[in-house]
């Protein structure tokens, strides 16, 4: 007996990533991710042209030899604009899930773990603050304290924050009641290290799910609000900004909008792929049958 | 029934204070002088003062709050602090642009998702099924900006059907022209939205075939299909019904971006505008009032959902 429990652990734990990469979503995902990174790490050493270089008569050229994707209204170079905007993008995305996280666990431990008079208000809390809208969240921190890249993270952070709360919350009671967890504190593990060292590696494939998700909703967010004028500012190029700037020009130049909307929606959309795919991998329970319940809760219908 | 019609109501007011709360107090962390934030930079300081009474800042924080609860109560959510005009009526103004925009967008999300979600359910093992669910995936992850440009390229600069943007000064009193400016923008919402919503039903019908009284039909003779439809359907649309009141939210999130994008004079673009003056009073009673609408539907699907799920109605 005791022999064979490595062997269902390894039987577990090595074909996680395999089995991502295999599946045609998580591949995509994995790659669409890797673009992205690498596209604003170039971007930090090397651009085609200088991505602010502002080129008057240069404008509006048409993708070719020299400018693969064209050039903008005041004639900067599409791709390396593109290129550039792709660091606001990683940082959006990365920053916004660690918001998320933060937010995510701490609401989650306190309405899972604690006391019954802490517990069950901060469960009817999550159930209150899951209505939010983040836009709206957004707009009420850009109104007290001006546009900002943190305002995205921290809007992004909170109201997707809640709902992964919500989703891990169950879970973490579901864990908390296991039969590792309590001989843990048998084993005379204070409560916090009970909590790190017990209940959270094991809501971790969960949270990790969510997170990709919520880097997803970072993007599309940093869309609009740069768009509305609350997230990067004038001077960053980011996808939004881009489009933002474009706008005005749809009629007469209606092509150059396409590179920023294009790379928006296809880091989204691998973004949300990779949680699909990586929730496949990591939860068999989840992944056996294509459940509503599973859908409800896990991947909201959150939009901007 | 009641006990449960109780608690959901409880939580809605509960909703409600909470979300007036982090409303009011969010708004008023702003570092420095509030009055003269307001203000702006260029403000007399005549404005600043007056701005300062307006807003009660010389009085305690929770007697602010206290006053504009009050005032909430009787429908009252101030004055803006750049014209002057009462909230409440703005809001009603603006509401004759939104609200028919978030009905149309929630029209045509229902109608593309609902057929399509249903039709790639049924098909799941044929390629059609394949295509509409990865398209619906793909349409989920576009932004709303991004879908409206195109729109516009699409529907006013080459075909030249819609106009691109704008709202006829008539307002209502225009109904076919304030119906058309109308429509693009819907459209936009409608398909992103309806993409997501697709999903839901899509997985909604999947689990209703898995069930009991779906096979118990298909085995006392109906088709497969059949069987689906007329039993697992109406169990599937409790499921999707129940995740409108988010999908509600996301579509009057969809109209701030989608009202300014087309320029229509709604409650998204007044916000936009009011965030960016600073008006604080409006901005809070925007707020609290789309957080509000949010809220009460949540509240209403939830109990609908209750009364109508037969598997609640034997639990009795």
């Amino acid at each position: 007996m005791a022999h064979r429990a490595p062997r269902a652990m390894s039987a577990r734990r090595t074909p996680w990533l395999r089995t991502l990469l295999r599946s045609p979503n998580g591949l995509f995902g994995v790659v669409v991710a890797a673009i992205v990174l690498l596209a604003a790490a170039l971007s930090l050493v090397w651009t085609p042209y200088d991505p602010v270089a502002v080129d008057v008569p240069g404008a509006w050229r048409p993708p070719g030899a020299e400018h693969p994707l064209g050039t903008d209204n005041v004639g900067r170079d599409m791709l390396s604009v593109l290129l550039v905007g792709a660091r606001v993008t990683v940082v959006v995305a990365i920053g916004s899930a660690i918001v998320a996280a933060i937010v995510g666990v701490l609401l989650a431990t306190l309405g899972a773990l604690t006391a019954r008079w802490v517990r069950e208000p901060v469960a009817v809390l999550i159930d209150i603050l899951v209505a939010f809208p983040t836009l709206l969240i957004a707009m009420m921190l850009a109104a007290a304290f001006g546009a900002s890249l943190l305002v995205v993270f921290i809007a992004v952070g909170i109201g997707f924050g809640v709902n992964m709360a919500r989703v891990t919350r169950p879970e973490i009671r579901r864990v908390a009641q296991s039969d590792f967890v309590l001989a843990g504190r048998a084993a005379g593990l204070g409560p916090l290290r009970n909590i790190t060292r017990h209940v959270l590696p094991n809501i971790a494939p969960i949270v990790i799910v969510q997170l990709s998700w919520a880097a997803a909703v970072a993007v599309l967010a940093e869309a609009g609000l740069s768009y509305l004028g609350y997230g990067a500012p004038s001077t960053t190029l980011s996808w939004g900004r881009m489009l933002a700037d474009l706008q005005g020009y749809i009629g007469v130049h209606p092509l150059t909008v396409l590179w920023p909307g294009l790379a928006i929606t296809i880091t989204v959309l691998g973004l949300n792929l990779l949680g699909d795919g990586l929730r496949d991998a990591t939860d068999p329970r989840l992944a056996r049958g294509d459940s509503v319940t599973r859908a409800a809760l896990t991947r909201e219908p959150v939009q901007l | 029934m009641i006990r449960f019609v109780l608690t959901r109501l409880l939580l809605l007011v509960a909703g409600m204070i909470v979300a007036s709360a982090l409303i009011f107090f969010a708004l008023r962390v702003l570092p420095g002088d509030v009055a003269q934030v307001v203000a702006g930079s260029n403000g007399t300081p005549e404005q600043v003062e007056r701005i300062r009474e307006q807003l009660g800042l010389d009085r305690s924080i929770l007697a602010q709050y206290a006053d504009w609860i009050g005032g909430l109560l009787r429908g009252d959510l101030g004055a803006s602090l750049v014209t002057g005009t009462p909230v409440a009526r703005e809001l009603l103004e603006k509401a004759q642009v939104t609200v028919p925009l978030t009905l149309m967008s929630l029209s045509i999300a229902l109608i593309v998702s609902v057929p399509l979600g249903i039709l790639s359910a049924l098909r799941r093992s044929r390629p059609s099924g394949a295509v509409i669910g990865a398209s619906a995936q793909a349409v989920a992850a576009v932004p709303v900006v991004w879908a409206g440009m195109l729109l516009v390229i699409l529907f006013s600069v080459t075909l030249g059907w819609l106009p691109p943007q704008g709202f006829p000064r008539a307002g209502w009193a225009e109904p076919l022209s304030a119906f058309r400016s109308l429509l693009l923008p819907a459209i936009t919402i409608g398909v992103v939205e309806g993409a997501v919503l697709l999903r839901f039903v899509r997985s909604a019908v999947l689990e209703a075939t898995g069930q009991d009284y779906v096979r118990t039909a298909a085995a006392i003779g109906l088709t497969r299909t059949r069987a689906l439809l007329t039993h697992g359907l109406p169990v599937a649309a409790l499921s999707v019904v129940s995740v409108l009141a988010l999908q509600v939210a996301a579509l009057l999130v969809g109209a701030v971006v989608v009202e300014q994008l087309f320029g229509l004079p709604g409650i998204g673009r007044m916000l936009v505008a009011d965030v960016g003056n600073r008006d604080l009073t409006k901005v809070q009673g925007e707020i609290l009032v789309l957080t509000g609408v949010v809220l009460v539907l949540g509240a209403l699907i939830d109990i609908v959902h209750r009364v109508v799920d037969p598997r609640h109605r034997e639990q009795r």
